[in-house]
């Protein structure tokens, strides 16, 4: 009437199995090596997974986050304050930053009275997650869609990106500041 | 006359010399092709067009590898090893038939370094002295996991010599002869020993694998149970000897398949060519196919390794003494029957 327990499938992937003996043919064992040999033929003439690195770059997601960049705004003036927001929130510690006050004449190339005189990421600590960009509240840090990877260098004193590589280019902002208008 | 013959017998020499290397040297390339094309990647391709350059970086980088030497009792067995596996590897292409003959500056020069009428003999005999490379080795790398390789290489490689040798017997009880040239000549006309042979054929082939120490019978220098077997102290190119040894043997097994079981040089169609295209355009087609069937063999040596997975040493030895001993014999008195019934 009900099926003994042990005959119930839960997952529907229940199968019985035997310990019977193999068959001569079996045991000869060459049958199974043809049958490996195929399926590795078949893989030979598969198409490869392989990505060319330098030449070929894979498809990046839309949200990827790249490297950092400090913008400017459509004056080309920095917009970073040094607040130490970004510093604060960032989980591997990777920024630090010290602050300096805007002098007279200077009202060109940084938009608030107080400015970032040094601003450093280091890039060994960085995990890339973004939440600079998300304490940030002067629009200052971004993390780019730039496909360009960290490069490797041979001392450690290389990874720490300083202002001259971190700061958005003025060309660039010009450039944004035109596509605006 | 007489220095003709010496200068023409050096030329092939060198030439069959340089072959066997190059051949070695791009076995190591087409191994890591074929190994990266089986798991869909493409593997070395950065050093020459489409990484055909790359066994020559490799051969630079172990020569500027430092030697290191371990604290070993005896530094002249350490240095013995690699040179035995070397020298036993490329002793054993003296005796092949490349293929027929050519005739150049009138002269027939036969495609041989040296036909001598017990070719098969002694190329078991200079096989089985190739163990020495591999035992000395590991013996004298004063090493326990050397050692250990170095015993189950020559363990696995006595046992299936047995079988190896059995399987001959059956095939030479057809051909009636020792020498690789007769056996090539009596094959003309498809009359591949492989189809009269088929079950010698696979005992041989498996004891090839066993021999060159391939996948799945690789004990010797399993990397998951014993670092490098019994090349671990092994660095610069004496290491590289000990792997080049291992595919120049790689290289003349599959050519002594070819020539017992696969006709050798011939080729369907052989004797047309030789009457419409001549001595030379026939037989140069010869060395051709030749290699073609080679190359073949190597790739089949590649092709199995990403198949099948090693073999457990009780395993390895119940196959050798319990399956292929007892199938060579039974293999001899089933050819004995067959010629004693169809003759």
């Amino acid at each position: 009437m009900s099926t003994a327990i042990q005959n119930i499938s839960l997952s529907g992937k229940k199968k019985q199995v035997s310990n019977k003996e193999m068959t001569f043919l079996e045991r000869l064992y060459l049958i199974a090596i043809v049958k490996g040999l195929w399926i590795t033929i078949k893989h030979f003439f598969r198409k490869k997974a392989t990505i060319h690195y330098p030449e070929q770059v894979r498809p990046f997601s839309p949200l990827y986050r790249g490297r950092h960049m400090l913008k400017r705004d459509e004056q080309g003036r920095e917009n970073c304050t040094a607040c130490g927001l970004c510093a604060l929130t960032c989980p591997a510690e990777a920024i630090s930053m010290k602050a300096a006050e805007r002098q007279p004449g200077e009202e060109h190339l940084y938009r608030e009275e107080k400015y970032a005189e040094i601003y450093e990421i280091n890039m060994l600590r960085c995990i890339f997650c973004g939440l600079c960009e998300e304490a940030c509240p002067k629009d200052a840090i971004y993390l780019t869609i730039s496909k360009e990877l960290v490069p490797a260098q041979y001392h450690r004193e290389d990874f720490i990106f300083g202002k001259d590589k971190l700061v958005m280019p003025l060309e660039m902002a010009i450039a944004n500041s035109k596509k605006q208008n | 006359m007489e220095s003709a013959f010496i200068i023409e017998k050096s030329i092939f020499i060198v030439v069959i010399f340089a072959f066997t290397m190059i051949m070695a040297m791009y076995s190591t390339w087409a191994e890591r092709k074929v190994a990266a094309f089986l798991q869909d990647r493409v593997g070395p391709n950065r050093a020459g067009w489409g990484g055909l350059l790359q066994p020559l970086a490799d051969g630079m980088k172990l020569f500027a590898k430092e030697e290191f030497e371990p604290d070993t009792k005896n530094r002249f067995l350490f240095f013995v090893g690699p040179a035995i596996a070397m020298s036993t590897a490329l002793m054993t292409s003296a005796v092949i038939p490349w293929g027929d003959k050519l005739h150049l500056f009138g002269r027939d020069i036969i495609l041989q370094a040296t036909d001598i009428d017990v070719s098969l003999l002694y190329i078991f005999g200079i096989v089985s002295v190739g163990v020495y490379g591999i035992m000395i080795g590991g013996w004298a790398s004063n090493n326990k996991f050397s050692l250990m390789g170095a015993v189950r290489a020559a363990s696995q490689m006595v046992s299936y010599e047995v079988a190896m040798g059995l399987s001959i017997i059956a095939l030479l009880m057809m051909t009636g002869t020792l020498s690789l040239k007769e056996i090539s000549a009596q094959q003309t006309g498809f009359h591949w020993n492989v189809f009269y042979q088929p079950l010698s054929f696979l005992i041989f082939l498996i004891c090839a694998f066993a021999e060159t120490n391939r996948t799945p019978f690789d004990l010797a220098e399993c990397e998951s149970e014993l670092i490098g077997g019994y090349h671990t102290e092994y660095s610069s190119m004496k290491m590289g000897f000990y792997l080049f040894a291992e595919y120049a043997n790689m290289f003349i097994s599959s050519t002594i398949i070819s020539i017992l079981f696969f006709g050798g040089y011939n080729y369907p169609g052989m004797g047309w060519a030789l009457e419409h295209w001549g001595v030379n355009v026939a037989n140069s087609i010869g060395i051709a196919a030749l290699f073609v069937k080679l190359c073949f063999f190597i790739f089949f040596f590649m092709w199995i390794r990403w198949t099948i997975p090693r073999f457990r040493y009780d395993q390895l030895m119940n196959l050798g003494w319990k399956i292929l001993i007892p199938l060579g014999i039974a293999n001899i008195i089933i050819t004995g029957i067959c010629i004693l019934v169809f003759k």
